[in-house]
């Protein structure tokens, strides 16, 4: 490689600030995929037979499916055979005590464990490759009654909620990547919040993947109960490596009468260097069900890492009167690309959905906007306002929207901006004129854009994001 | 009397956009404690001086030199002559939506206090600061969390203006156009505010078509601009003859 590549490498990847790989001893199950695979995956964590069943119903389906093309995305073909479903770190499967040595990743990551950390507010849900190593908070949050524990500690624990809740939102053959999810799922988080309690920490969940060859598949399940309230963030990285990774999650959020849920998510998967090199794949179903009657799901989503991004939270408001925002940042830069949206989907009577969303590409990346807003035809008065921006920085990149409006209620109204923009040279100037140079500008520029959902995230995580689109846009103007 | 120090020296300027010469050899010299005032009909070239010497990169400078500071400035960025202590008022006052008042001078201030090896001012002193930079101008103090330009009048928007110069205090302040778009009361309170920020060793260069601004802040020295040459230099006295009897006998004369 010459000295002029070597340069090229460093501007395009040495802002990831979380493509470190941590040395631990870890365990893998063979990779490929199969029955007795997925038996393996089951037994390794210790699964009644009813979820085995629900995993190999997953899988048969899954062999029927194909893989989704209508996404505006250009996927390279994928060897599901080339894949490992399953790792741990060794220490954390034989042992009660965390090793030290993920202890030290997760604070280098920013994510300190100990509950006496400057994230004091925020219960965290550590998830590394396959498995939770740690749930902080736990032991307070459960005086309240609230149940917040890794996935398989809920299948153990509560095995009633989880059977009661699991796939009820998105059902196992929903589409390709949520069946494999349902086959092979590993760990994620789990939380319930009982009739009227109002949750007093943020919770969160954080996924890492660590090791090479893998996937990382992880199932997450909310249920807010009448009444109740939560606010909940996930963040996820990866190590640099020129190899592609995929992450196939899904999320289930239902929320019952009068019940509130707020959803944040930063992703900062890694995004592979500026050749396009290297990446995870994420391909993602996320939905909540407004259940309840005054249901309410706020989302909130950050986008700036992953090489190929297909996720679309979603909401059915099916609660009389019940509310849904979504509010969504998304970078791309390089090669990288993202087809991502949301569909709101308005069942009851009198419910609202909003729909904020900022898109922004540089480089020779592909940004495109996806929405479904359908309204049913007992959806009385239902309301849809929708608006979708697109900023480009520089000429080789694209931001493409694709809103989709199906009404089928006569008084129900609905609503759609869009706009194209590009950072003026005007802009540029002024700031340069005042002393401001020109990467700052943008960064000033891109943080009014995008400040309208950046605000809608918890206070210590709207600093963070606000630093990581700095940082996924540098090099990108000039 | 001795003269004062050089501020900034322009010899021989040539400036073109594209294949058209705008500016054809401009000669000027400013001195700490001078207020020149620039005058000439639409199109002589008045706003291209103030872009060219801001360092606006859609123009090329073809020939000649210009020194600020006794150092050669057209090699240097925007920001770093806004570092050196350049400041350009602007004709149209530019709108960054989302990105308040606040954010935008503090941004600036702490770039230019960076460039100087200070510590970044801290939040407090810095609404202190701005709170009395504002009250120069005028400004009702809910326009800091405004965004900036987004949705101000006319007036406001050059108010603004002169609030961020308060805030950088320039060596030279270059008003392009600062009257235009304004009532006589926020004429009035833009040029008082400009007036209060004058110092001995600061300058000021006021680019107009109107005698009106001239009333208030009154120049040592006038230029008349045309096709983008210097034809004329006088005294004050200039603009109110200008004023009366136009430019055509200057341009004929």
């Amino acid at each position: 490689m010459s000295e002029k590549d070597d340069i090229l490498k460093n501007i395009g990847s040495a802002e990831y600030k979380h493509g470190f790989e941590t040395q631990v001893e870890q365990e893998f199950i063979p990779k490929g995929l199969n029955e007795d695979i997925i038996r393996l995956i089951s037994e390794k964590k210790g699964e009644p037979q009813w979820l085995l069943d629900f995993r190999l119903k997953a899988y048969r389906k899954w062999l029927t499916m194909k893989m989704p093309t209508w996404a505006h995305l250009d996927i390279p073909e994928i060897d599901f055979q080339d894949i490992i479903y399953f790792a741990a770190p060794k220490k954390a499967t034989e042992k009660k005590e965390i090793d030290p040595e993920l202890m030290a990743t997760f604070d280098k990551l920013g994510i300190p464990l100990h509950e006496r950390s400057v994230l004091a507010g925020t219960a965290v849900d550590a998830v590394f490759d396959s498995v939770s190593v740690k749930t902080t908070f736990r032991e307070s949050l459960a005086e309240k009654g609230i149940i917040f524990c890794s996935f398989s500690e809920a299948v153990r624990d509560y095995p009633d909620l989880v059977r009661k809740y699991l796939a009820s939102v998105v059902p196992i053959g929903d589409n390709y990547y949520a069946a494999l999810n349902s086959a092979v799922f590993s760990d994620g988080s789990f939380c319930y919040i009982p009739k009227g309690v109002h949750c007093p920490m943020e919770l969160s969940s954080y996924f890492r993947i660590n090791a090479r060859g893998t996937g990382q598949f992880e199932r997450t399940l909310i249920v807010a109960d009448e009444g109740s309230y939560v606010s909940y963030l996930e963040g996820c990285t990866a190590p640099m490596r020129d190899e592609n990774q995929l992450h196939a999650a899904v999320v289930e959020i239902v929320v019952l009468d009068n019940a509130e849920v707020k959803y944040s998510t930063v992703q900062n998967w890694y995004p592979g260097d500026a050749q396009g090199r290297g990446g995870i794949f994420n391909f993602v179903t996320k939905r909540g069900i407004c259940k309840g009657v005054n249901s309410k799901l706020f989302w909130t989503q950050v986008e700036t890492g992953s090489a190929i991004t297909w996720k679309y939270p979603s909401t059915i408001l099916k609660g009389d009167n019940s509310v849904s925002e979504f509010y969504s940042v998304a970078v791309t830069n390089n090669y990288q690309q993202a087809d991502t949206g949301t569909k709101m989907i308005h069942i009851g009577r009198n419910t609202h959905s909003r729909i904020i969303s900022k898109g922004i590409s540089a480089g020779h990346s592909q940004n495109s906007y996806r929405g479904l807003v359908k309204i049913l035809p007992g959806a009385e008065n239902a309301r849809n306002y929708s608006q979708c921006d697109s900023l480009l920085l520089g000429d080789k990149c694209g931001a493409h929207t694709f809103p989709v409006v199906e009404n089928q209620n006569p008084t129900a109204i609905t609503e759609h901006e869009a706009t194209t923009s590009k950072i003026s040279e005007d802009q540029l100037f002024y700031c340069r004129q005042r002393g401001i140079p020109e990467e700052s500008a943008v960064g000033l520029i891109i943080g009014g854009y995008t400040k309208e959902v950046i605000n809608k995230l918890p206070m210590e995580f709207a600093v963070e994001a606000q630093k990581l689109l700095e940082v996924s846009l540098e090099g990108s103007v000039g | 009397m001795t003269e004062n120090k050089i501020l900034l020296e322009i010899k021989g300027l040539h400036a073109s956009v594209g294949d058209k010469e705008i500016l054809r050899g401009i000669d000027l010299t400013v001195r700490e404690g001078e207020t020149h005032a620039i005058m000439g009909p639409n199109g002589s070239g008045k706003s291209t001086l103030s872009a060219v010497l801001a360092g606006r990169d859609s123009y090329t400078v073809t020939a000649g030199e210009v020194t600020f500071n006794g150092r050669d400035i057209l090699g240097l960025t925007p920001e770093e002559r806004s570092f050196e202590g350049l400041f350009l008022s602007f004709q149209y006052p530019i709108e960054i939506p989302g990105v308040t008042n606040v954010n935008f001078m503090r941004t600036a201030v702490n770039e230019h206090r960076r460039h100087k090896g200070l510590e970044p001012l801290n939040a407090a002193d810095f609404l202190k600061l701005m709170r009395s930079r504002m009250e120069i101008v005028e400004m009702n103090p809910s326009f800091s969390s405004r965004g900036v330009n987004v949705g101000f009048s006319g007036g406001e928007k050059k108010r603004n203006e002169i609030f961020q110069m308060a805030m950088l205090e320039p060596r030279l302040a270059i008003l392009d156009e600062t009257d235009s778009g304004l009532d006589v009361d926020a004429l009035r309170i833009v040029a008082t505010g400009v007036n209060k920020l004058k110092r001995p060793d600061n300058a000021a260069i006021v680019i107009t078509h109107y005698q009106r601004l001239l009333d208030y802040i009154v120049p040592d020295v006038v230029h008349v601009l045309y096709k983008g040459r210097i034809i004329k230099t006088a005294g004050k006295e200039l603009a109110r003859e200008i004023e009366e009897r136009g430019y055509d006998w200057i341009i004929n004369g």
